[in-house]
């Protein structure tokens, strides 16, 4: 009886310790790698495995009961205290943070302990540390303490990035400007909220909200949080940061970085807009859909463009991401059922695909030495299975049934023309023609070109060359990274076939009642 | 005049801190020094914190905190009035937001001097021109 009390405690603590592990973890983590080295990474895979069983709990949790969970810390209770809030969207995104987390460390351990030697416990502890600021931002229902996990997260992401090449520290310190713009304005615009209403609970300030929906203070709290978070998602005019930073950061870092800040940035937007501002506020009051739906059409279609003049394989993807971040801004401001649906689910499947991208991008590192698109050539023959992956990914990106990638963008295109908004249609089927032709070109590169040799005009030691080249001939990459790479790229079919499930089940029921 | 100048008295506080701000946000944007553009980040989040710790202070308050004699010989006779405190909340937000600026400036420093050892310079457009050299 006792251990059934103690259990059913430990279940009702959960959202807690979905992100006091990993934080504490991080603490541990960084001192334990002066005892031993092998010890930092078993405390960081430990506890991105219990958040990862705490998230699915909590998702089951709120999936068949249907009840909001909240969970006050210390015991305080909601205005005065800081909550946090489960429902079915924060469970979701849980799942996905934590999944996406721990599938990357554990495909990354042999890089990160070849390139981080004897700094083995700084990275796992800003690793976990980044995943625990993103899962405190997720559930908090707290609009300052959403400021201080974005903090955290932003920092521990900024010292991520900055351990990359040469110039990844040039590339970081612009991200942190931005980044710290765009922090201070959310920070600046809570502190309106808090002279207007009085509360910092997210919660209270919406029961407070509709009933001055008229004040200049509120509408002014309101721009000043989307700017900043805006400036975070590197939308058009404020999207420099992006591809530098994602681009010279370390792959290891990138591939964790890369499919999750955004993401989560993006659930932060739409939480602010339901849960804190109010639906009718957001949509009804101030007509926010043609000027964000078009801010988003111009961010599609510049990241688009733009992505089909690069040459690394890395950059990009960086301008794919800008062009995703436009699918689910637009898509969300499109401010109707499918939109939104889209829009969710979007966050979903895009950073599953942005971790398989990531993920290939690392095995050919590893492999080859070099991430351009030449050095993919004949590469389908030497790494069937990785390759086998990455079409899959790459077929998702463009949008090709029964990859989860075009289920989203089908939701989002219904709710393009429901809202009457064709010019986001047409971004977005503009967008996945480019990324067809960009994913056909490499399929085309690593099919059909000759695999490259390393010193074709070698003579002289012909000989030596060939055996030496013959001992380092190129296989499949090891298994610890393929099988997590072939796992996530199955994921992205069953998304794909289970999207209608996620739809009904989950985001059914995070749309708020007076949107059609 | 005078109204204007009243006008301008009466709200100095966020007078002062929008300055800051533009001062801070001009910085950033425009100078060419990497650590002059730090200095003007920590101006515009020192701005930010100026702003919420006026917002907390009353004309006449006085700190918040509750004098034992007062609580148990006078407060049964004259009650204790929250109009008479300075409202606390936002100046304890603020000692976190402190620390979320000090380790901002942390990180930057150590950036920009991984640049220098990088590119020997700081100056944005020299680093600029080696980059397109190399």
């Amino acid at each position: 009886m006792i251990f059934f009390d103690r259990a059913s405690n430990l279940l009702s603590d959960l959202p807690a310790i979905v992100v006091t592990v990993p934080l504490l973890a991080a603490l541990i983590a960084s001192g334990a790698g002066w005892i031993n080295r092998k010890a930092p990474f078993i405390i960081a895979i430990a506890s991105l495995f219990v958040s990862f069983i705490s998230s699915i709990l909590l998702l089951l949790q709120v999936t068949s009961t249907g009840v909001v969970i909240e969970y006050r810390m210390a015991g305080w209770a909601a205005p005065i205290g800081i909550v946090y809030i489960i429902d079915h969207l924060t469970a979701l995104v849980l799942v996905l943070i934590s999944s996406v987390s721990l599938i990357n460390l554990i495909a990354s351990k042999r890089r990160i302990d070849d390139q981080f030697r004897n700094k083995e416990g700084a990275f796992y502890s800003l690793y976990v540390l980044f995943t625990a600021g993103l899962i405190g931002m997720t559930t908090t229902g707290d609009a300052f303490n959403l400021y201080v996990l974005l903090e955290i997260a932003s920092l521990s992401g900024y010292a991520l990035i900055g351990l990359g090449s040469n110039r990844a520290p040039l590339a970081t310190l612009n991200y942190l400007f931005l980044g710290t713009i765009g922090a201070t304005f959310y920070l600046l615009g809570v502190g309106y909220l808090y002279i207007a209403t009085g509360s910092l609970n997210m919660a209270d300030i919406a029961s407070i909200i509709p009933k001055m929906m008229n004040s200049s203070m509120i509408l002014f709290a309101f721009i000043i949080c989307l700017t900043g978070l805006l400036v975070k998602l590197a939308i058009f005019p404020v999207h420099g940061w992006l591809p530098g930073a994602y681009s010279e950061s370390a792959t290891v870092a990138a591939s964790l970085v890369a499919p999750l800040t955004t993401k989560v940035t993006i659930y932060i937007m739409i939480r602010l807009c339901l849960s804190v501002f109010t639906p009718q506020y957001t949509f009804q009051h101030l007509e926010t859909t043609d000027v964000m739906v078009w801010l988003s059409v111009i961010t599609i279609v510049f990241g688009a463009i733009s992505a089909l003049s690069q040459k690394d394989y890395k950059k990009m993807l960086s301008y794919i991401i800008i062009a995703e971040v436009g699918y689910m801004v637009g898509g969300f401001f499109l401010g109707n059922k499918m939109g939104i649906s889209g829009a969710i689910l979007h966050i979903v499947n895009d950073a599953a695909m942005t971790l398989a991208l990531f993920m290939v991008a690392g095995i050919f590192l590893w492999k080859t030495g070099e991430d351009s698109r030449e050095s993919l050539k004949g590469m389908f023959g030497k790494m069937p299975f990785t390759m086998a992956g990455f079409t899959l990914a790459g077929l998702s990106v463009v949008g090709v049934p029964p990859t989860c990638g075009f289920f989203s963008k089908w939701y989002l295109i219904l709710g393009g023309i429901s809202a009457g908004q064709y010019g986001f249609v047409a971004a977005l089927i503009f967008s996945s023609l480019v990324n067809a032709v960009l994913f056909f070109r490499i399929f085309e590169i690593a099919h059909f070109e000759p695999f490259k040799e390393q010193h074709p005009h070698n003579d002289h030691c012909d000989e030596q060359h060939q055996a030496k080249s013959h001992n380092e001939i190129i296989k499949e990459a090891p298994l610890d990274m393929l099988i997590p790479f072939i796992a996530v790229s199955l994921l992205l079919v069953l998304l794909g076939l289970y999207s209608g499930a996620i739809v009904n089940n989950i985001i059914h029921f995070v749309i708020p009642k007076g949107i059609i | 005049m005078e109204q204007m100048l009243s006008f301008i008295a009466a709200k100095a506080n966020y007078w002062t801190y929008v300055i800051l701000l533009m001062v801070g946000l001009y910085a950033m944007i425009v100078k060419n020094n990497l650590v002059k553009k730090i200095v003007g980040m920590v101006i515009f989040q020192t701005a930010i914190i100026l702003f919420y710790v006026s917002m907390g202070y009353k004309q006449g308050g006085t700190i918040p905190i509750v004098m034992h004699d007062e609580a148990h010989h006078g407060a049964t006779s004259a009650a204790i009035k929250a109009i008479d405190y300075i409202n606390p909340l936002p100046h304890v937000l603020m000692l976190t937001a402190i620390v979320v600026g000090v380790a901002t400036l942390g990180v930057a420093l150590s950036l920009a001097m991984k640049i220098y050892q990088e590119y020997g310079s700081l100056e944005e457009d020299e680093i600029n021109e080696k980059l397109r050299n190399i």
